[in-house]
């Protein structure tokens, strides 16, 4: 099914290298001057100063696939979009692409911040390439889609940056293009137009192929079909198993420093531990989907309490998302007095974990019953992962029954 | 429907004739854009101004105005011109001044756009043909003000005045295409810039644009030898009704530069990824 479809991306040993020295860069630009006008047929090997910002990355995209580019900062993607772009040349390889290629790099290129909106509109559509009858017959549906026609008559210095995006997007969507790039421009935008910006994008995605850059990733397992994951210029890691590209992605920046954000010192926190039930993989606990998950607490009061406060337990995912609160058993807060000093443990388990597969991390919160008013509270006490094989991008997997009536 | 293909890669396709189709391509196909591009950059510059359009000519005639004055002041003593001399001064200051725009133009327009050359990838013939469009715009208002002098001073208006867009667009194209061949180095190093200032300012005075050919010497043989002064004298000479005593020497810069300027617009096509490279990070 998917072989019928026309390859519209072929990039096939695709190598860029940059220069760290300004002036040594100047030269060799040069120096590439001249034997770009002999047409360029040596091999290229590193010059001194020179480093592969871009080394040997293939790909095909076919109509309807989306591939994600992802890395940390730094990792090449952004190169690797402006050659496919065709701003710049590569030093090694081929890219071939069919069909018209939009780019959605930087929203309103060819703005003037003088003109009027209206004015830029039709800059930052010549520049797209739209003909000045195209941009006539669009005007209204652009504006309309931007939702700023009360300022459309204003220089647009006066725009913030949000309503220049929306501005930029509303143009830029009128592009009916076969090949799509998108870098990571639409995060200035509120929500209601990032959402409406998505929309956009997934009612052409059936009839285009889309590269989209991007560090959002639920975004990323979102709209992608595959995956390259960057990393200084390499390719770490390419193929369709977009949640494995995702831990990858995310196992760069796993830390396991544990940190007090506010702490009044009548409670101190002596330790936090998974229970030996669960299995623990340099310190993070790793569970199957449904498993029970325990925690051991030991605790030392340095005041006298008339109660236990409430220890509140809240699992973010890998973006620092909050996915859940844990429920206080009121059971366990009964009127016990406590004397100074007095040091206590206790287990926290939570039956049949549903969240999915990934790797979350635990806030504590130590709070006065009665005042609400918080003691203790420490970021990410522990780390835990959940392994399985259904692979989703929403943060729960919710066991369920199916049956006919 | 056949879909467009574009490869991008390494070697660069040298045939001059597939080269030259494709830019001649993108350079019609570009007008719209060239035009926008044009209009935006005028009204931009004179929407925050109120003496707006004014500012067009303030530089030639400041400096026409300084030699008219050093000259009835009797500071400077100048052969006489054959034509009232503030018209000669002004007509010269003005004409280099186009000659000095359109050297200036393609890297000045490339130099502007350098932020969307990093981003979107559009005709970059585009730049170059909003600079020709802006030339000429300010080109026009110099000459209506020049039209209104040579009424002004009793000259009269000659049959051959007809010729003298032709001209004008002559040294326009000359002009450019030496500015073809300083772009891509001068995007590379800021000293060009510089120096074609320096240079510029310095060549004014071995072309007859405040004073006349001498009639002998060693500045008579530079100042014919200079490729600048047939354009300025020619065109001088149809404003003013006399017969050009340069037209062969015209005629041999302007054949010479058509073919380098076809060759400068190739060499600028394929240069603009090398410069995008080096400008951006």
């Amino acid at each position: 099914m998917q072989e019928d479809k026309e390859v519209l991306i072929k990039v096939e040993h695709l190598s860029k290298k940059f220069c760290k020295d300004l002036k040594t860069s100047l030269w060799y630009g040069v120096k590439d001057l001249y034997s770009n006008i002999t047409g360029n047929f040596k091999e290229r090997a590193l010059r001194p100063k020179e480093f592969w910002a871009v080394k040997d990355i293939s790909f095909e995209l076919r109509r309807g696939e989306c591939l994600g580019l992802i890395g940390h900062n730094g990792a090449g993607k952004s190169t690797l979009l402006k050659i496919l772009n065709g701003l710049i040349n590569p030093d090694e390889g081929k890219i071939t692409i069919k069909g018209k290629v939009g780019a959605l790099i930087e929203l309103g290129a060819g703005f003037n911040p003088i003109l009027t909106g209206r004015e830029n509109i039709y800059n930052n559509g010549a520049v797209l390439g739209f003909t000045r009858k195209e941009i006539d017959t669009k005007i209204e549906d652009i504006i309309d889609f931007s939702e700023i026609r009360e300022f459309i008559d204003m220089p647009i210095q006066n725009y913030s940056s949000g309503m220049k995006v929306r501005l930029g997007f509303s143009i830029a969507a009128q592009m009916e293009p076969d090949v799509l790039i998108i870098d990571e421009v639409l995060a200035v935008g509120d929500l209601g137009f990032v959402l409406k910006c998505f929309k956009t994008i997934d009612a052409i995605l059936p009839n285009t192929a889309i590269v989209f850059v991007s560090h959002n990733m639920p975004m990323v397992s979102r709209i992608c079909t595959e995956i390259i994951l960057m990393e200084h210029g390499n390719s770490q890691f390419q193929g369709n198993d977009v949640g494995k590209a995702i831990d990858l992605y995310y196992q760069r920046f796993t830390q396991n420093d544990s940190n007090i954000v506010f702490d009044d010192k009548r409670i101190s926190l002596l330790s936090v531990n998974f229970s030996e039930k669960v299995k623990t993989n340099n310190k993070v606990g790793i569970l199957n989907w449904g498993e029970e998950l325990v925690f051991c607490f030991e605790i030392k009061f340095n005041l006298p309490f008339n109660e236990i406060p409430y220890f509140k337990l809240i699992f973010l995912d890998k973006e620092l998302r909050g996915v859940a609160s844990v429920k206080q058993d009121e059971t366990f807060f009964n009127k016990v007095k406590i004397k100074k000093d007095e040091k206590i443990s206790f287990n926290v388990s939570i039956d049949n974990l549903q969240l999915s597969k990934g790797i979350y991390s635990v806030n504590l919160m130590i709070v006065d019953r009665k005042r609400e008013v918080s003691i203790l509270r420490c970021n990410n006490i522990l780390s835990f992962q959940i392994i399985g094989d259904t692979q989703i991008w929403q943060p729960f997997l919710l066991d369920s029954k199916f049956q006919l009536n | 429907m056949q879909l467009e293909t574009k490869i991008y890669q390494k070697e660069n396709n040298l045939k001059i004739g597939k080269l030259l189709k494709a830019s001649a391509k993108d350079f019609f196909g570009s007008l719209f854009l060239a035009k926008q591009l044009a209009i935006r950059d005028i009204k931009a510059q004179y929407r925050q101004s109120y003496f707006g359009l004014f500012w067009a000519f303030i530089t030639p005639l400041t400096t026409a105005f300084v030699w008219v004055f050093l000259n009835m002041s009797g500071t400077i003593r100048l052969t006489d011109t054959g034509i009232p001399y503030p018209v000669y001064a002004f007509s010269g200051t003005l004409l280099w001044s186009i000659i000095s725009d359109s050297i200036n133009s393609p890297i000045l327009s490339t130099t502007a756009a350098k932020g969307i050359l990093s981003k979107i990838n559009f005709p970059k013939e585009a730049l170059l043909v909003s600079g020709v469009y802006k030339l000429l715009f300010y080109s026009a208002i110099k000459v209506v003000l020049l039209l209104v002098f040579i009424g002004f001073f009793g000259v009269g208006y000659h049959a051959s005045l007809l010729l003298f867009p032709l001209a004008l667009l002559g040294v326009i194209i000359v002009g450019t295409t030496v500015g073809l061949f300083i772009t891509p180095i001068g995007m590379l190093y800021k000293d060009i810039g510089k120096f074609i200032t320096i240079a510029l300012s310095m060549l004014m005075y071995i072309t007859p644009v405040v004073y006349v050919l001498p009639k002998e010497g060693f500045m008579k043989t530079l100042m014919e030898i200079n490729p600048l002064t047939p354009l300025i004298l020619t065109t001088r000479d149809l404003v003013m009704g006399f017969t050009p005593e340069y037209l062969s020497y015209y005629f041999w810069v302007l054949g010479i530069s058509f073919p380098l300027f076809f060759m400068g617009l190739l060499f600028y096509r394929i240069s603009i990824p090398i410069l995008v490279e080096r400008m951006s990070a």
